[in-house]
């Protein structure tokens, strides 16, 4: 089962090595890690995802809650929010496949961010699901690189 | 004033009596301003030690124990003895002196990242990087490490930070910690869901585990337990809450200890585990200890609680805190045919152990289970006991006798040679009390240096080492796993006890005869004075 945790902490050196350590130690799967400052400079927020059966959430958010450079877990199923993800994808085109690139582009709204020497970088900032489909469009293209922030969330507004 | 004074000024503040340590260049800056304050100094002969004695003064005084070493391998060294008192919630601030905090990162002589390598067992960490945050972190230190789930903090001080001049020391009166505040009462809701279950349970007992102690809950427990006639068991590290003669009290739990303390968890229908962790030792079964039962778990940390079994009744709070509460409240218990039942139990089981008092030993050496009772028994009614680890600890617990005294031992990390370094910090801690110390051949080897520490800051600990020549818990599963195949296991080549008694200047007692067993413990207890005493045991035995 997937499940995301949103976890405000001091924004100080180490702590993200403390909360990977965490998970690296306990045995805890992460799915994907972002991180980022907040509105407040001295806060970051983690968005962790982690797949685990029920039992292991609930260690994950209170192995968590234990540390005590975290401030804040907040935790919650992909539905309960809204979930971004954003993709570089830097492919080889020709005058063959460049047009069926940019109809795919235009299709699943990713942008070309970059161009040179028949090489372009596709930028897609989507659902992580979305981001998947996309980048299974292009599966008949030569991908150089692909570069993946994690999944960003926050709760929607009607959970609060 | 510079770093160094600094956090002396704080430990003095702390109303710090002991620091535990190993001095080094990086930590010298310190160990020079400590001269200046009335805080003793103990220079223990490993690291490790250090870390150990400081954990026998925290678990007697309640106080936080304080450890301080140099850098690189002084770090390293006391890592183990962190972990140890990790596992088994022990307050400590240790201080580690560090590099020059400019070439911290580029592989200097003596350089260690202590603060990364202790990440997973220590409560907290702090390097410290600009002098004038001293008072902050020694002042979160000592609160972070003796509040919520005890354990050890580690403060990293490279020696630029400890010789850089600093203005007015104000050191803080209180805490603000926004990421750390610990439960400590107990949440009235589910409080009262105990006690509606309490009124209705006819099997009901309480599980202590080291936090018993650790929250200082055994008085009310032991007064709950009277008042409402409820029986209660003890985990190895609960071992002490009730004496162990106290007709409500049935013993140990788990895969070491007495049948009839397991027979009481297994026909209880209602367990109030308190401060247990359901560690693996204690709990065979986690999943089925909830089957048929109320279980409720009173634990200060809420990780531990649904860790390992799923409770009926959650209950995050401090133990010391919760059982007032409980006591408050009315509650009628009729639990005479319960205890009637355990103990039938334990009669049965005390009927067996006669049938082996009667065997007997090998000629030159002594039964051990009968010395452990014999000694304990000798032992002054408020002592303190510190088993080490291996098939020494397994007899203690099952035999030993405690009264007001107290039982120390190292039930999460299990570290050999834990209890003669130990011993001597509760030493300092109270020198009037009497402290013994007992391990076996093996773990006294890895903390027999420690002798020296003991004669020259004269700490009279009585040390009984079990002696049979052999890793006896290793050997026993060896016996049992492995049919006998023996693999690394024999002390050949171990020294003469007497010889290393007679190098310290300590009184030396052999026993090996259980006709002399009564006399030779008096002599080892009488007198306030160090005694080695060697008891020869049979390898066969088994714990």
């Amino acid at each position: 089962m997937k499940r995301i945790y949103n976890v405000l902490v001091q924004n100080q050196s180490g702590v993200l090595c403390k909360v990977s350590g965490l998970f690296w130690r306990r045995c805890f799967n992460i799915d994907s890690l972002a991180v980022g400052e907040t509105e407040d400079n001295s806060v970051s927020n983690m968005t962790i995802v982690s797949t685990g059966d029920e039992h292991t959430q609930e260690q994950i958010e209170k192995q968590l809650n234990k540390k005590l450079d975290v401030i804040k877990v907040k935790t919650f199923d992909e539905g309960e929010a809204v979930c971004r993800e954003l993709m570089l994808i830097k492919v080889k085109y020709s005058r063959d496949n460049r047009r069926d690139i940019i109809d795919n582009c235009s299709v699943m709204n990713a942008t070309i961010i970059d161009m040179a020497n028949n090489m372009m970088t596709i930028q897609i900032c989507d659902t992580p699901e979305r981001a998947q489909i996309f980048l299974e469009n292009l599966s008949h293209i030569k991908i150089v690189e692909i570069t993946r922030s994690g999944t960003v969330a926050l709760t929607k507004c009607k959970e609060g | 004033m510079n770093g160094a004074d600094a956090i002396v000024k704080c430990l003095e503040m702390e109303k710090v009596e002991y620091v535990f340590g190993y001095p080094g260049v990086a930590i010298c800056p310190f160990y020079d301003s400590i001269l200046n304050t009335k805080i003793k100094t103990v220079l223990v002969r490993h690291e490790q030690h250090a870390a150990h004695a400081a954990s026998g003064y925290a678990r007697l005084t309640g106080k936080v124990g304080v450890v301080a070493v140099t850098s690189g391998p002084g770090a390293t060294n006391v890592i183990t003895g962190i972990a140890t008192a990790y596992a088994d919630s022990i307050p400590l601030v240790v201080i580690t002196g560090q590099v020059d905090s400019r070439l911290m990162g580029s592989d200097v002589f003596q350089e260690a990242d202590v603060s990364g390598a202790c990440e997973s067992f220590v409560k907290y960490s702090y390097i410290i990087r600009n002098a004038e945050d001293v008072p902050r972190i020694v002042k979160e230190a000592f609160y972070i490490a003796n509040s919520g789930r005890k354990g050890p903090v580690l403060i990293d001080f490279p020696i630029d930070i400890q010789n850089q001049k600093i203005g007015k020391l104000e050191y803080p009166e209180t805490v603000s910690m926004r990421s750390y505040k610990p439960t400590v009462k107990g949440h009235t809701r589910q409080i009262d869901k105990v006690v509606r279950e309490l009124k209705k349970a006819k099997r009901p007992l309480i599980c202590t585990g080291g936090g018993a102690h650790l929250s200082g809950a055994a008085d009310v427990i032991r007064s709950f337990a009277e008042k409402h006639n409820v029986p209660v068991v003890s985990t190895m590290m609960g071992l002490g809450t009730l004496p162990t003669e106290h007709p409500l009290f049935f013993g140990m739990v788990g895969n070491n200890g007495q049948a009839y303390g397991n027979r009481a968890m297994n026909q209880a229908d209602m367990i109030l585990l308190a401060g247990a962790r359901v560690a693996d030792r204690s709990i065979a079964r986690p999943n089925e200890i909830e089957d048929n039962k109320v279980l409720v778990h009173i634990d200060v940390d809420p990780a531990e609680i649904g860790k390992n079994a799923g409770p009926s009744i959650p209950l995050v709070g401090d133990l010391k805190s919760v059982f007032e509460e409980l006591d408050k409240e009315a509650i009628s218990t009729s639990t005479e045919e319960w205890l009637k039942m355990l103990a039938d139990f334990r009669r049965e089981a005390e009927q067996d152990k006669k049938a082996k008092a009667d065997l007997v030993t090998t000629p030159g050496t002594v039964d051990p289970t009968r010395f452990i009772r014999a000694l304990s028994d000798a032992m002054e009614k408020d002592a303190v006991y510190v088993a080490d680890v291996g098939q020494n600890q397994l007899w203690s617990c099952a035999n030993c006798i405690i009264r007001e005294g107290r039982f120390f031992t190292t039930g999460g990390m299990g570290c050999m040679g834990y209890s003669v370094p130990a011993a001597m910090g509760a030493k300092l801690a109270e020198p009037d009390r009497q402290v013994v110390a007992v391990c076996g051949d093996g773990a006294f080897q890895m903390c027999m240096m420690e002798l020296g520490t003991m004669r020259q800051y004269n700490v009279p600990v009585k040390i009984a080492v079990i002696r049979n020549n052999v890793l006896g818990l290793v050997r026993q599963f060896q016996h049992f796993t492995y049919k006998d195949r023996f693999s690394v296991i024999d002390l050949t080549g171990s020294p003469d006890l007497e010889s290393i008694a007679a190098a310290y200047g300590m009184k030396f007692l052999h026993l090996n005869d259980e006709a002399k067993m009564a006399e030779t413990v008096k002599a080892f207890l009488e007198n306030d004075e160090s005694v080695l005493l060697q008891c020869d045991v049979d390898p066969n035995e088994v714990a």
